[in-house]
C-alpha cells in the first residue's frame, strides 16, 4: 500500500486507527507511529515500565543463504561472524575500505547456511559487490517481512503465554524459531531501547494477527502501543548510536571528517582481533595501534548550572520533551572539543543527557565540559561531564 | 539478634521512613558509618507498599508523588535501585449532573475540555498555570535551604534574610502582590479570581485542602495550591506520578542506594528514647533495652515524638516544649483501599478509558467541599467526603491479580478528634460513606469489591506513629512552616541536644514524599562535622 509514494507497514491498519494526533514519522520510505498518544510519555513509561509494541517494519533485512553465506557476511561486517553460533545475534557495523563506518545492525544465524542481516540503509549493492567468487543467494526481505518489537520489563511474561517453545530461555542476543498462537514467527533477543526486550519477525500475511495477538495478550500487562518519539529517549539512554543523526555512513560523507571509524563510535569492541580479511581490517589494525582522534562519549548536564542558565532570565528550566538530533558544540578550557548528536530530557533518571563525539584529549570519562544551550535566543553553556554509555543499564537487559 | 559492631556507630536515624533513608543514605555516601532503625518490620513508614490482600498490593497511605526532589534521585541514583515514576497524565471529576471535568496531558485537549464548561475559564487555565509556575519558582530557593529566621540577629541569619529579601525584591511589584495573595487567601478566593466554573475551582481549590484541617474557605490554604506547580518547575513535566510498585518502592530505592553506600539499616528495632549525657546525644536505647552508641543522632519522627518522647523535656529550653506542645496535627484524612474485581464504570464517562488511568476526584463543587469541613469541624467524618482516588493497576498491572485492580481513595475529611473517637463500628460507618459516596458516580463500585480496607487517622497513627494521624507529620498551614516549622529558631533541622537532629517532614520544606528534609539534615549534620 502506498500515500503519496510513502510506504506503509503491513501493521498500519492497526496502528492507524491508534494514532490519534496523525503524528507519523518517515523512516527509510516507510511512515510509522510517532507517537500515538497526543503526548508520548506514558508509551516512554511502557518502555521502562511495563511492556511496548514498537512497529520497526521499516528496517532493511536480506536474506544471505548458501554454503559460502558466513564468508560473505565475515567479509564486511568487523565482527567474527565464523563464531556466530546457530541462533546467535550479533551486533555489528561495517565499513569501508578505509575502516569508516558505512552502517550498522544485526547478523543473525538462522540455520547453518542461512543468515539474517539488517540495516539500516540498502546494502543490496554492496552485498552483491563484496560477494564475488561466493556460492551465495541474497533477497531483499524487506517488504515481505515485518517486525515487531517488544521491549520492557514485561515482555518476558507476555511472550511466555504465547508461545509453544519456551521463550523464557532466550538469552540476550540469541534468535530462535518460535509459533505464537498458530503464527510461525522468529523471536530475537534484541532491541533498541536497552531494555529487556525481543523483536519479533512474521510474513506480512501474518502481521495483522501477530499485532492482535500481541495486543490482546499484552494488555492485561499493561503494554502499549508505542511510536518513534518515546524509543528514541529510551535509545538515547541505552547510548544506542543512530545513523544520520549520529554519525554519517562514509557512504554518504561529502568530506573525510564526516566519516567515524568504529573506534570513534565507541565501538571498538565489535572489531574482532583475529578474523579472516574483511573491508577495512588494515585501516582498523593502523587505527587500533595508532589511537584515534575522536571518541564517542556520553554526557549529563549539570543540573544546578543548567538551571542557573535558565534563572540569569528569569526562568524556569525549559527542557525538550523529545530528544534533539541536532549537532551541538561541546566546550572545554574555551575551545571546542566536540559536538553532541542527539540529548533529550531522561524522564527516569531526571537527567539531560546527550551522546556527543569529543575529541580523544577530552574524552576521558569524568572531564569537564561545556555543552552549548540557546537560552532565551542566546548561545549559553552549560556545565557537563564526559560519562560512559549505557546511562540507564538495568539488569533486566541481559538477565 | 545484632552483630557486636553494630552497638556502635557515627549516626543512628530513628525511622526507616523515606526522610530517614534518605538522610541515612547521604550520611552514608559522606563515609559516615550509619544505623537506620525502623520500629516496623517493613521500610517506608507512611510511604509503604504492603500486600493488604493476597495478590493486591497497596500503597497503604501515600499513595502518589510529585514532590520527590530530582537532586535526590541523581545524586542517590535511585532509578539503578529500581526508581521509576510513571506520570498520572489526567485528571478526571465525575459531576452530579452525569457531566465531568477532565484535564489531559496535552494542553489543547485540556482547552477543549475547559471550553465546554467555561470558554472563559479555558483562557484563564493556561495563563493562570504560567502564574504559578512563576510562583513556584519564586518559593522555590526556600525549599532547598534550611531557612533562616527573621527575627535572629545572628550573622548567618542575617546574611540569609537579606538574600531572600533582594530574591522577593527581585521578582517585580505584580508578582510579589500574586504571591502575597497567595499566603494569606482562601483557595477558593484566589481561584474565583481566576475561574467562574464551579466544578473547575473545586478540583483545583481541593488541592488545597489535602491533609489539612481546613476548608476550601479557609484562608491559607491557597499556598498549598503552589505544591502543585513545584514539581513542573524541576524538570518534572508531569508532576504527579506514582511509583512503580507503589510508594513503598520510592523507600526500597532509598534504602538499596544507602545500603551500597555502607549504611545498615535494621527493622523491628523500635527506638525507646535517645540517650543524653550533659546536654549531648550518645545514642539511643531500644524498646528490648538494647543500647546502641553514637555520637550523631537523627530523628525522622515528627516533632512531638522528637522533642516530647525521644528525649526528656528536662534536656529542652521550656519555649520549645512549649512550641512543640502547641503544634497543630489534627489529621483530617483517611483511606479506603479497595482490591476490585473490575475497574469502576463512571455514569459520567462509561467503560475503560484514559480517565482510569489518571487522578480521579469526587470534588463537585466548593460547597459541597466546604460541606464536608463542616462535618468535620463538628467532630464528625464528613457525609460526602472529598475523595481523591488513583487506580495503580491500570498502568502498572503488577499491583493487582491478572484482570484485577486495586484502588486507593484518599478522604477527606476524617477528624482524628471525632466526637466519640474512633472504634471498629465508625471505621465501618466511615468506610460506608465512602462507599455510598462513590457509588453516586460509578454504580459499580460495590459488586466490584472483593475486599476494603478502611484506615481513619487513629489508625494511621497507630501504624506509622504519625502523631493524631496528619500525613504530613503536623499541618502544612502557613503558621507552621519555613522558620516556623517545627518551631521557630529550631527550624535548621538542629535540636537543642547536640548531636541530635530532626529529619521528619515535620521540618521545613514539609511534607510530600519529598525527601528534602532528610537531606537538608544531613547536610546540617555533615556541616557541623558530626560524628
Amino acid at each position: 500500500m502506498t500515500t503519496s509514494g510513502l510506504r506503509t507497514t503491513p501493521f498500519h491498519s492497526r496502528t492507524a486507527a491508534l494514532v490519534r494526533g496523525q503524528t507519523w514519522r518517515r523512516w527509510a520510505g516507510y511512515v510509522v507511529a510517532s507517537s500515538y498518544d497526543l503526548v508520548h510519555d506514558l508509551e516512554y513509561a511502557a518502555i521502562r515500565g511495563t511492556a511496548a509494541l514498537i512497529d520497526v517494519t521499516p528496517l532493511f533485512k536480506y536474506r544471505v543463504r548458501g554454503p559460502d553465506s558466513a564468508a560473505l557476511l565475515d567479509r564486511i561486517v568487523t565482527r567474527d561472524v565464523t563464531r556466530c553460533a546457530l541462533g546467535q545475534v550479533m551486533y555489528t557495523p561495517w565499513c569501508d575500505p578505509e575502516g569508516k563506518v558505512m552502517d550498522d545492525g544485526t547478523v543473525t544465524r538462522l540455520a547453518d547456511h542461512h543468515f539474517r542481516l539488517t540495516s539500516a540503509h540498502p546494502n543490496l549493492r554492496w552485498l552483491h559487490q563484496n560477494a564475488l567468487g561466493l556460492q551465495v543467494e541474497i533477497e531483499d526481505e524487506t517488504s515481505e517481512t515485518a517486525t515487531l518489537s517488544l521491549q520492557g520489563p514485561a515482555a518476558r511474561e507476555i511472550l511466555v503465554r504465547l508461545a509453544d517453545q519456551d521463550v523464557t530461555g532466550l538469552r540476550f542476543f540469541r534468535a530462535a524459531p518460535a509459533n505464537l498462537d498458530g503464527i510461525p514467527v522468529v523471536v530475537t533477543r534484541t532491541g533498541y531501547t536497552g531494555d529487556l526486550g525481543y523483536e519479533i519477525w512474521v510474513q506480512n500475511e501474518r502481521a495483522e494477527s501477530l499485532w492482535d495477538l500481541l495486543v490482546a495478550t499484552g494488555a492485561p500487562f499493561g503494554l502499549m502501543p508505542t511510536g518513534l518519539l518515546a524509543m528514541d529517549v529510551a535509545r538515547i539512554e541505552a547510548g544506542l548510536l543512530l545513523i544520520d543523526v549520529d554519525y554519517i555512513s562514509a557512504r554518504q560523507a561529502m568530506i573525510e571528517p564526516q566519516k567515524s571509524s568504529p573506534f570513534e563510535l565507541n565501538l571498538g569492541w565489535t572489531v574482532a582481533r583475529e578474523k579472516a580479511p574483511f573491508v577495512g581490517q588494515r585501516a582498523l589494525e593502523d587505527e587500533r595501534e595508532h589511537g584515534s582522534a575522536w571518541a564517542f562519549r556520553g554526557l549529563v548536564v549539570d543540573w544546578d548550572s543548567l538551571e542557573a542558565l535558565f534563572t540569569e532570565v528569569g526562568l524556569p528550566p525549559q527542557l525538550p520533551t523529545t530528544a534533539w538530533r541536532t549537532s551541538t558544540p561541546v566546550y572545554a578550557d574555551g575551545k571546542q572539543v566536540g559536538y553532541a548528536t542527539s540529548g533529550c530530557w531522561s524522564p527516569l533518571l531526571k537527567k539531560y543527557i546527550a551522546l556527543a563525539h569529543i575529541e580523544s584529549s577530552h574524552a576521558e570519562l569524568g572531564t569537564e565540559v561545556a555543552l552549548e544551550m540557546t537560552i532565551e535566543h542566546r548561545r549559553k553553556q552549560a556545565r557537563a561531564t564526559v560519562v560512559k554509555t549505557p546511562f540507564f543499564d538495568p539488569e533486566r537487559k541481559r538477565a | 539478634m545484632t552483630s557486636a559492631s553494630s552497638n556502635s556507630c557515627d549516626a543512628l536515624v530513628i525511622g526507616g521512613g523515606h526522610n530517614g533513608l534518605v538522610c541515612g543514605a547521604y550520611l552514608a555516601r559522606a563515609g559516615r558509618k550509619v544505623l537506620v532503625l525502623e520500629r516496623r518490620p517493613v521500610l517506608g513508614g507512611a510511604a509503604v507498599t504492603e500486600e493488604v490482600f493476597p495478590g493486591f498490593q497497596f500503597s497503604v497511605f501515600s499513595y502518589v508523588v510529585s514532590l520527590l526532589r530530582p537532586e535526590i534521585i541523581r545524586d542517590l541514583d535511585l532509578p539503578s535501585h529500581g526508581l521509576h515514576i510513571v506520570p498520572l497524565e489526567s485528571t478526571f471529576n465525575p459531576l452530579p449532573n452525569g457531566d465531568y471535568l477532565a484535564t489531559w496531558a496535552d494542553a489543547e485537549e485540556t482547552r477543549s475540555e475547559l471550553y465546554r464548561h467555561s470558554p472563559r475559564d479555558a483562557d484563564a487555565y493556561q495563563q493562570f498555570g504560567r502564574l504559578m509556575q512563576r510562583m513556584a519558582m519564586a518559593v522555590k530557593p526556600l525549599l532547598d535551604i534550611s531557612p533562616p529566621d527573621p527575627a535572629s540577629w545572628r550573622p548567618k541569619d542575617l546574611l540569609a534574610m537579606g538574600r531572600l529579601a533582594k530574591h522577593f525584591r527581585d521578582l517585580g511589584e505584580k508578582d510579589f502582590h500574586a504571591l502575597v495573595k497567595l499566603m494569606t487567601m482562601s483557595s477558593a478566593d484566589y481561584l474565583g479570581e481566576w475561574f467562574e466554573s464551579e466544578a473547575l475551582k473545586a478540583a483545583k481549590s481541593a488541592s488545597g485542602i489535602i491533609g489539612t484541617f481546613l476548608g476550601p474557605r479557609s484562608p491559607g490554604t491557597a499556598y498549598v495550591l503552589l505544591h502543585h506547580y513545584m514539581g513542573e518547575i524541576d524538570g518534572v513535566f508531569r508532576a504527579w506520578g506514582f511509583a512503580r510498585g507503589g510508594t513503598g518502592a520510592v523507600s526500597e530505592s532509598i534504602a538499596s542506594a544507602a545500603r551500597r553506600f555502607g549504611a545498615e539499616i535494621r527493622t523491628d528495632a523500635p527506638v525507646r528514647r535517645v540517650l543524653v549525657k550533659k546536654g549531648r546525644a550518645r545514642g539511643v536505647v531500644l524498646d528490648g533495652g538494647e543500647e546502641i552508641h553514637a555520637r550523631t543522632v537523627v530523628s525522622s519522627l515528627d516533632p512531638r515524638r522528637t522533642f516530647l518522647e525521644m528525649v526528656e523535656p528536662a534536656d529542652l529550653p521550656e519555649d520549645l516544649v512549649e512550641a512543640v506542645g502547641r503544634f497543630r496535627f489534627r489529621g483530617s484524612s483517611g483511606k479506603v483501599n479497595l482490591a476490585l474485581s473490575e475497574p469502576p464504570n463512571f455514569t459520567a464517562l462509561p467503560g475503560d478509558g484514559p480517565h482510569l488511568r489518571g487522578a480521579i476526584a469526587i470534588a463537585p463543587s466548593v460547597d459541597y467541599l466546604e460541606r464536608a469541613y463542616d462535618d468535620a469541624k463538628y467532630g464528625e467524618f464528613s457525609r460526602r467526603p472529598f475523595l481523591d482516588i488513583v487506580i495503580p493497576s491500570m498502568i502498572d498491572p503488577g499491583m493487582a491479580p491478572h484482570g484485577k485492580h486495586v484502588m486507593s481513595i484518599f478522604v477527606q475529611y476524617a477528624p482524628y478528634h471525632r466526637t466519640g473517637g474512633w472504634n471498629d463500628q465508625s471505621r465501618e460507618a466511615f468506610g460506608d460513606a465512602v462507599i455510598d459516596t462513590l457509588a453516586e458516580y460509578a454504580p459499580n463500585i460495590r459488586s466490584a469489591i472483593l475486599h476494603r480496607q478502611i484506615i481513619t487517622p487513629a489508625d494511621i497513627e497507630a501504624v506509622t506513629g504519625l502523631s493524631e494521624g496528619n500525613i504530613f507529620q503536623g499541618e502544612l498551614a502557613l503558621s507552621q512552616m519555613f522558620f516556623l516549622r517545627p518551631a521557630p529558631a529550631w527550624a535548621d533541622h538542629r535540636t537543642p541536644v547536640r548531636g541530635y537532629y530532626q529529619c521528619g517532614s515535620g521540618t521545613h520544606p514539609g511534607g510530600g514524599v519529598m525527601g528534602a528534609s532528610g537531606r537538608l539534615a544531613a547536610r546540617a549534620v555533615l556541616a557541623d562535622g558530626g560524628s
